[in-house]
């Protein structure tokens, strides 16, 4: 019924600037992985359900992304809307000894 | 029939088995009753919805605001096209239906499209009444030229461009009801004299008595507009266009235009060629069905139920309830039993309110009345067995909740009768406020009860802002906003402030502008993520402040300030524009709108290279190549090899000119070359919010210079004029003159100096069309002509630094500043597509 649980490693966390997000495609997945000041993490959907606005441009804080497009929020830590748009998806994701982003996926 | 139905639905999906619900009318009934529906039923129908105004659906009490401009038109839309399309309805804007059939149930559109219903609801609201006057249409049956309705937006659009013709100084308002009144304080707005001519005995002669509206008339005119009353207008005078107005037995009045506010006529023309019940209106039943088909509904304005019409929005809110319980199932039982009508209502800024009966009807009926004339008040009741019967009030509100709810609910009323009229010590607002029963409706133009407004409090809006914003009450006409603070008050148990943050420079740190510019300085703080550790409630971060915080430390520090790229928006991290599509515009310099065969060929080679889809001259004059992916523009810069020419950001951004002097017959001051200075010393300077600059060589004013942040205007004798805080996007403002000066040094340095202390001075996003008028021209040229602050040696030293710390940002396309600055941050292909025009 469950379906595996997939680590990948998206390669070196540097190439997400502190405070900014990038957006990786992980199985056909388009994911905006977030750094923030902090050093923690988050991954969310890359794609605004709004108008399909590039989440991975937004501006963060601790605790939400703005889309770009039309300023719809969204919690970084659950990717759910704090602006009445649909949810994000939102993924576990953390740094190896390497200093690799390693995302935990599912896939089918 | 059907054969003629070769594209019969637009209705998406033929597979899709929904019910299918069509809406004639998308004026505030029908949008509302959609609205109702979908909250019960999200997927129940498929719904198309026809309105022959070409927009989506706006607040039309709203229209008086827009009038007199303290609105735009933009600010009163309650349902944007965006909300048709995420909620899948399919709206055909600017379509007139034109028939029914309602044994096939089909609906035809003056399009030729033929729509079936499952399920039809008719909203199509009311027409001004024009009553017959003479020489009220021209030959073609169109209104004469100078003579307008006042119900849609087309409609004020028309009289505000009608009464801000510079030669039209005098307007009459024909009716001295409700719309009338507000027409009237609207048109005065630019400047018109303004007389209002009613038929009635008194003003308002619908909703309250003559004593109430002498004391109104008084308070009418003393705000400028004069007022005849018993007054019939039989003619309008002018051959090609209004040249005034004939009454009978008084003497004509010259005017140039005429708003005709006399009523209106429930829009039953359609109904009733369909072959519907009409009587006054639409006939419907407690289902708001109509009497003649039970798929056929009807709500707001055009239905007549239980002999009674309604022209106000709080009844269609219950109406389209009502309809919406019974057409989802969500309550079958759910039926309407009529409103009473009690208005509560702002009208060319008096407050009124009225219910029930005006005056006394019987013997026994008990009346107080209490009038203050010179203060406009003005309060009577009647009472009747010991119940609230009627009740006028103007000018003071402070205990209309309470006779409202004891008018509604026929509530026992105090002993001490001057209690109704008066606060005497008690019972005290909170405690009338908190008598009031949930289901009351407090904001009757956005439908909000007390208990949505206690409801927003207790999920947490502590401020009557945020409650406003949640519920969207006190939006409409304004005339709640006392009782919306009232029951924010008491619902959050008197914890309730005036919303502090309305002075504060962002959301995100609590403290005005200056404060926070003084706590930066004496911090050093250079940065914005240490404006967050050191000024921020728990030193949190707060996404929405970080563009205005980043300008303003650019602005404070110039060369030494730390430039985060996480604290700005996506554009000024890619000094780009974002478009709809996730692609970004190009916008290379231009100075002064001039170019040269070598710019205008690179341009050419770099669009054909880059494949740019649309190439486009902006209103500053300049070119712009739009489409170009995130990951592209380094080289597209790199190829351009030209300067930025910031058609993003918050900044200064262009400097319109015209071919002044040097090639215009009319021309009496080197536009071009002024331009050209202008743009080159202030480049990318940062702002509150963006500065668009013009220079013209004759007061032709072909750039436009009247309506810009700053506008300069060549005068005869080699001199300048200088306007600031002009507008011509979503408010249009004339630039004040701030002074008239001899040589471009002397414009090069006032408007150096003004800049600077716009920059310090504004809020964020502040334009200089509000921040002008905010501070004052007077203080403003006081300090940037005068000097009479002795500011002026500091604005200028510290726009100097500004300017020595340019660096043109398309240079970054080299090294970018961070890792992956370019990189595409989009699948593509998901967005909407934007059209490509390709140039013929
Ligand atoms: C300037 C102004 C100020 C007002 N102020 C107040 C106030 O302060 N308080 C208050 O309570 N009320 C006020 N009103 C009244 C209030 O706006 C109306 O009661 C309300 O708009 C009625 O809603 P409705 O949906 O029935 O009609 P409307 O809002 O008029 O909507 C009907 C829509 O149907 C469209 N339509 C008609 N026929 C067809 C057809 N055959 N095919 C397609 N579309 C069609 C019309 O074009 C229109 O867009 C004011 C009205 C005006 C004009
Ligand atoms: S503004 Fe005057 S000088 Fe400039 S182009 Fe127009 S007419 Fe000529
Ligand atoms: S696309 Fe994201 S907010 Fe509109």
């Amino acid at each position: 019924m469950s379906t595996p649980v997939v680590l990948t490693n998206l390669g070196p966390v540097d190439q997400i600037p502190f405070g900014e997000g990038r957006a990786f495609d992980v199985h056909g997945e388009q994911v905006a992985v977030f750094r923030l000041r902090s050093g923690a993490l988050h991954a969310v959907g890359a794609v605004c359900p709004h108008r399909g606005g590039p989440i991975a441009d937004g501006q963060i804080d601790g605790s939400v992304v703005v889309c770009p497009l039309h300023l719809n929020s969204f919690e970084l830590a659950t990717g759910c809307s704090r602006t009445g748009q649909p949810d994000l998806g939102s993924w576990p994701v953390s740094v190896d000894d390497d200093g690799d982003l390693i995302i935990q996926a599912r896939r089918a | 029939m059907t054969s003629t139905m070769e594209n019969p639905t637009g209705l998406g999906d033929p597979g899709d088995t929904r019910r299918r619900l069509v809406v004639i009318g998308n004026g505030m009934a029908g949008a509302r009753a959609v609205e109702e529906i979908l909250l019960r039923a999200r997927d129940q129908f498929q719904i198309t919805m026809f309105g022959d105004e070409p927009y989506g659906n706006y607040n039309r009490i709203m229209l008086s605001h827009v009038l007199s401009g303290e609105e735009s038109d933009k600010d009163i839309f309650l349902n944007s096209m965006e909300w048709y399309e995420e909620n899948r309805i399919d709206l055909h804007a600017g379509i007139r239906v034109t028939k029914i059939d309602r044994h096939a149930k089909l609906v035809f559109s003056d399009d030729g499209r033929i729509t079936p219903y499952d399920q039809l609801i008719i909203a199509t609201g009311s027409n001004s009444f024009m009553p017959s006057m003479e020489g009220l249409r021209m030959d073609d049956g169109s209104l004469k030229p100078g003579v307008f309705a006042f119900r849609t937006i087309d409609d004020t659009r028309g009289m505000v461009e009608y009464a801000t013709h510079e030669h039209h100084t005098r307007a009459v308002v024909i009716g001295g009801g409700l719309l009338g009144l507000e027409a009237a304080r609207g048109l005065q707005a630019y400047g018109l004299t303004v007389d209002v001519v009613h038929a009635g005995a008194h003003l308002m002669n619908a909703q309250v008595g003559p004593q109430a509206g002498e004391i109104l008339r008084q308070s009418v005119e003393k705000l400028g507009i004069f007022v005849h009353t018993k007054a019939r207008t039989t003619a309008i005078l002018g051959e090609e266009k209004v040249e005034g107005i004939w009454l009978l037995e008084k003497p004509q009045i010259p005017c140039d235009m005429v708003v005709v506010a006399a009523g209106i006529r429930p829009n039953v023309d359609l109904a009733v060629r369909s072959g519907f019940t009409v009587e006054r209106a639409i006939v419907v039943d407690d289902q708001m069905r109509t009497v003649d088909s039970d798929d056929v509904y009807a709500v707001g304005e055009c239905v007549q139920h239980r002999g009674e019409v309604y022209g106000l929005v709080a009844p269609l809110w219950e109406q389209a309830v009502v309809l919406a319980d019974h057409i989802t199932g969500a309550d079958p039982d759910a039926a309407y039993h009529g409103s009473r009508t009690a208005t509560k209502l702002k009208v060319a800024g008096v407050d009124v309110a009225s219910m029930g009966l005006q005056g006394p009807e019987r013997d026994t009926d008990e009346v107080l009345v209490f009038s203050e004339p010179k203060r406009g008040v003005f309060k009577s009741l009647v009472i009747r067995d010991e119940k609230l019967v009627g009740a006028t009030v103007l000018g003071d509100t402070s205990k209309v909740a309470f006779l409202m709810q004891a008018f509604d609910r026929g509530l026992p009323l105090p002993e001490e009768r001057l209690e109704m009229l008066f606060n005497l010590g008690t019972p005290t607002a909170e405690a009338s406020v908190e008598e009031l029963a949930d289901d009351t409706q407090v904001c009757n133009c956005n439908g909000v009860s007390k208990a949505a407004l206690v409801h927003a409090v207790e999920g947490g809006c502590k401020t009557v802002g945020a409650v406003m914003d949640k519920t969207r009450a006190g939006k409409g006409c304004g005339s709640c906003k006392t009782m919306v603070c009232q029951i924010v008050e008491w619902a959050a148990g008197g914890a309730v402030q005036e919303d502090p943050s309305a002075n504060w420079y962002v959301p995100g740190i609590p403290m005005d502008k200056p404060a926070l510019m003084l706590a930066i300085l004496q911090q050093e703080l250079k940065s914005v993520s240490s404006v967050f550790a050191a000024l921020a409630p728990d030193g949190a971060e707060e996404a929405k402040s970080k563009m205005g915080l980043a300008s303003l430390l650019k602005m404070m520090w110039a060369d030494d300030y730390i430039d985060e790229k996480d604290a700005k928006f996506i554009n000024d991290r890619v000094h780009a524009n974002i478009q709809k599509d996730g692609t970004f515009s190009v916008v290379p310099q231009m100075k002064g709108g001039v170019t040269s065969v070598e710019q205008l060929r690179r341009i050419a080679d770099v669009a054909e290279k880059h494949k740019i889809p649309m190439i486009k001259l902006t209103g500053g004059q300049r070119i712009d190549l739009l489409g170009v992916p995130k990951e592209d523009l380094p080289k597209v810069w790199a190829d351009l090899d030209m300067p930025s020419g910031y058609a993003y950001g918050k900044s200064f951004r262009t400097v319109k000119t015209c071919v002044g002097q040097e090639f215009c017959r009319f021309g009496v001051g080197d536009s071009t070359k002024l331009g050209i200075d202008i743009e080159s010393k202030f480049q990318g300077i940062e702002s509150p919010a963006k500065m668009k600059l013009a220079v013209t060589g004759c007061p032709r004013n072909c750039a436009e210079s009247l309506v810009k942040d700053v506008g300069m205007v060549a005068i005869e004798g080699g001199r300048w004029e200088i306007y600031i805080g002009g507008a011509a996007g979503a408010h249009i403002r004339k630039g004040d003159l701030l002074a008239t000066v001899d040589s471009h040094d002397e414009v090069m340095t006032l408007i150096g100096r003004f800049m600077q202390y716009y920059r310090e001075n504004a809020k964020w996003l502040e334009r200089t069309y509000s921040f002008v008028p905010r501070i004052g021209l007077e203080k403003i040229r006081g300090i940037v002509v005068d000097d009479t602050e002795g500011l002026a040696a500091g604005l200028d030293a510290r726009m100097a630094t500004s300017i020595a710390a340019y660096k043109d940002p398309w240079k970054e396309g080299a090294e970018p500043a961070t890792p992956g600055q370019f990189r595409t941050a989009l699948p593509l292909e998901v967005l909407p597509q934007v059209p490509i025009r390709v140039g013929s």
